[in-house]
């Protein structure tokens, strides 16, 4: 087919240009005014003066420890809600009865209907003393302290994001082929084997995407550690907040969140590689 | 002062939330002063602030009113609505270092908001406000005024922001949960680390949080010095693993019996006392804060006849007296002291005596905004 005439292009251009322009006055232009604000320095009041610098760079270990919280309990997170969120959404997808799957489904997505920091609030009650420990207590574990310590933030993330983590897991797995575990079956592998070597692998772009899903916003976090972690446990996020609307030090705030970026950027293009990539190649199919 | 968390503004979300939780103030309280409500109601074609007046009629539009959770009279606000046509939009905030980084940001929008003492310097000179001309606020009469409290909003002989109401920054304790009764800043931390480890809060909020860690060395609560800084910073980072949290929203944590003690302002420890009287409210020997909120009109006011005559309003003492009994905190006009009731005058918590007050210290403009401070309070957070 001969594309005659720049209408079709004209066409793409104009469909694409609410996108593109959205793009560049939201992501790129902020992005670089936070380049530009990274080498400069805290004007007397606070805010930004221009400077040339690499003070705010050099700075940087002074967050170290905000940056390793962050690191540790963010995939520690993903993995967590992963686990939880497959079972689910394995049982959603194949066992459960068809005329339930909807039903399910939003009630899966149910807890999005009311505010998160309500429900935050919520948990900052149940994993109080009244709550949770509480019980335990009454079972002979007594003096269990959950809420504001990494633990509370951990049950936060997964209880938070899990309703991100399990659509595309259901929807790798219902898309799965069940001639392929009748074939698996019929060479004579175990139901195990069949489910690490059939299954798993099949749903795994679904577990990617919630992963990096997950992953990604909880890198961003800052209401999980403020709130389940009583600012006791120090997110990058919470470090961003503080510095820009506390010591309203722009400059190093700018800096801080450029390395975030950076280190996003990299453990994201490491992941696809190795996740993603991996599991395109073993996509099989019958036919 | 902030009574709030510090990431808030950040969030619009919690500005809903705090809306949501503002039902804190007690009906069986209002009940209790009905009698007053009452006459103010009755009065209130006789009082000049109540009355729609010529200065109202021109009056339109809305009001941005930005302030602290907590910390107005609903039906004050409904009441000017219906009085001059002004819908008054309400956004509340966690810090008054988050209100300057707005303001600073520019195009807020606000037409009034209440700045604490040791700001208001500050935003003078980053010309974010506009001097106040008291010839328009006929019902506030500054004779009437405690001066300590009207001092810092007028610089250089010019009125710049009028008092809203005062308070302390001492420390609640739950007296059943603790069998020592402390009563200093040097048993705060001490016991922080000892018989209450793990139960103690302190404010997200450098102010206070490192101002009273200093208290413990003796020094002043407003120092800049490095190297008594540098020894609060020790105290903080050593008490930083027995603290239960880090959080300006202390008061569901000591409900909730998680905590046993925290740093705490006048109203909610008045707040606090009214549902659990085993809270005690410990206004330290060694001192601490005493502080005041103001109302002030920012540089680019939308509304400036609106935000003048809002101010006006809500400081005529019979419409002042309803604010005090809604958030607890007293007045500084003897007037409109005079409608509050009596047991709210004899309350120490809200008024102390002479002697624990004189020697607490107003916070200074340059303690707010040290760069230094702000770095040790993110080291502690971040330790």
């Amino acid at each position: 087919m001969t594309r005659s005439a720049g209408r079709p292009q004209i066409l793409t251009a104009a469909l694409l240009a609410p996108a593109v322009l959205l793009f560049a006055v939201m992501l790129l232009a902020p992005l670089l005014v936070i380049v530009v604000f990274a080498f400069g320095e805290r004007a007397p009041a606070g805010g930004y003066a221009a400077a040339f610098t690499f003070d705010n760079f050099l700075n940087l270990p002074a967050r170290g420890k905000a940056f390793i919280n962050t690191l540790t309990l963010a995939p520690i997170g993903t993995l967590l809600t992963a686990v939880i969120a497959f079972p689910v959404a394995y049982f959603l997808a194949l066992r459960c009865d068809p005329k339930w799957r909807v039903t399910l489904l939003v009630l899966v997505m149910a807890p999005f209907w009311t505010s998160q920091l309500l429900r935050y609030y919520a948990w900052i009650m149940l994993l109080g003393a009244k709550g949770v420990p509480a019980w335990l207590s009454y079972l002979g574990f007594p003096d269990i302290r959950i809420i504001n310590t990494p633990w509370a933030v951990l049950i936060g993330a997964v209880y938070g994001y899990l309703p991100l983590m399990v659509p595309p897991i259901y929807v790798s797995l219902e898309k799965l082929d069940k001639r392929l575990l009748e074939a698996s079956s019929d060479l004579g592998a175990t139901p195990l084997r069949s489910f690490l070597q059939v299954t798993l692998p099949l749903a795994l772009p679904g577990v990617a995407t919630g992963a990096m899903l997950v992953f990604i916003l909880l890198m961003g976090d800052y209401i999980l550690p403020q709130y389940l972690g009583g600012g006791k446990v120090f997110f990058i996020g919470n470090a961003l907040v503080d510095l820009f609307l506390q010591s309203r030090n722009w400059p190093y705030g700018a800096a801080v969140s450029l390395a975030l970026v950076a280190i996003m950027f990299v453990t994201i293009l490491v992941y696809m590689r190795f996740v993603l990539g991996g599991s395109g190649q073993r996509r099989v199919a019958l036919v | 002062m902030t009574k709030q968390p510090d990431f808030i503004p950040t969030s619009k979300f919690l500005d809903e939330l705090r809306r949501y939780q503002k039902g804190s103030v007690s009906r069986r309280h209002f009940l209790g002063v009905t009698g007053l409500g009452m006459a103010a109601a009755v009065l209130g074609g006789a009082v000049p602030g109540l009355r729609p007046r010529k200065a109202y009629a021109g009056l339109s539009g809305t009001l941005n009113f930005t302030t602290w959770p907590s910390y107005f009279a609903q039906e004050n606000l409904d009441n000017f609505t219906k009085n001059t046509g002004v819908k008054i939009n309400v956004a509340v905030f966690g810090s008054n270092e988050e209100m300057l980084a707005k303001l600073q940001a520019g195009s807020t929008g606000w037409d009034v908001f209440v700045p604490t003492n040791y700001a208001i310097s500050t935003y003078k000179d980053l010309n974010l406000i506009q001097p106040i001309d008291l010839a328009r606020l006929p019902n506030y009469d500054p004779a009437t005024q405690e001066q300590r409290f009207t001092a810092e909003g007028i610089i250089d002989g010019q009125v710049w922001a009028v008092p809203k109401d005062w308070g302390t920054t001492g420390y609640t304790y739950n007296s059943k949960a603790m069998s020592q009764k402390p009563t200093t800043w040097k048993e705060f931390w001490d016991l922080t680390r000892n018989e209450a480890t793990g139960r103690v809060m302190v404010h997200d909020y450098q102010l206070t949080t490192i101002g009273n860690a200093l208290k413990y060395f003796g020094y002043s609560f407003n120092s800049n010095d490095p190297k008594e800084l540098g020894e609060a910073e020790k105290l903080l980072i050593e008490a930083k693993p027995h603290l239960f949290g880090i959080n300006s929203d202390y008061k569901p944590s000591l409900i909730a019996g998680d905590a046993w003690m925290s740093v705490c302002w006048t109203g909610d420890a008045v707040q606090l006392q009214r549902d659990m009287p085993e809270f005690v409210y410990v206004l330290a020997k060694e001192g601490g804060e005493i502080w005041s909120d103001f109302y002030a009109i920012t540089k680019d006011a939308p509304n400036p006849d609106a935000a003048y005559a809002f101010i006006d309003y809500i400081l005529t003492p019979q419409i002042n007296a309803v604010e005090v009994q809604a958030h607890g905190y007293p007045s500084p006009d003897s007037r409109t002291n005079k409608l509050v009731p009596k047991e709210m005058l004899d309350n120490p918590v809200l008024y102390p005596a002479a002697e624990a007050l004189s020697p607490l210290e107003f916070g200074a403009a340059a303690t707010l905004t040290n760069p230094l401070r702000a770095e040790i309070m993110a080291r502690f957070k971040a330790a």
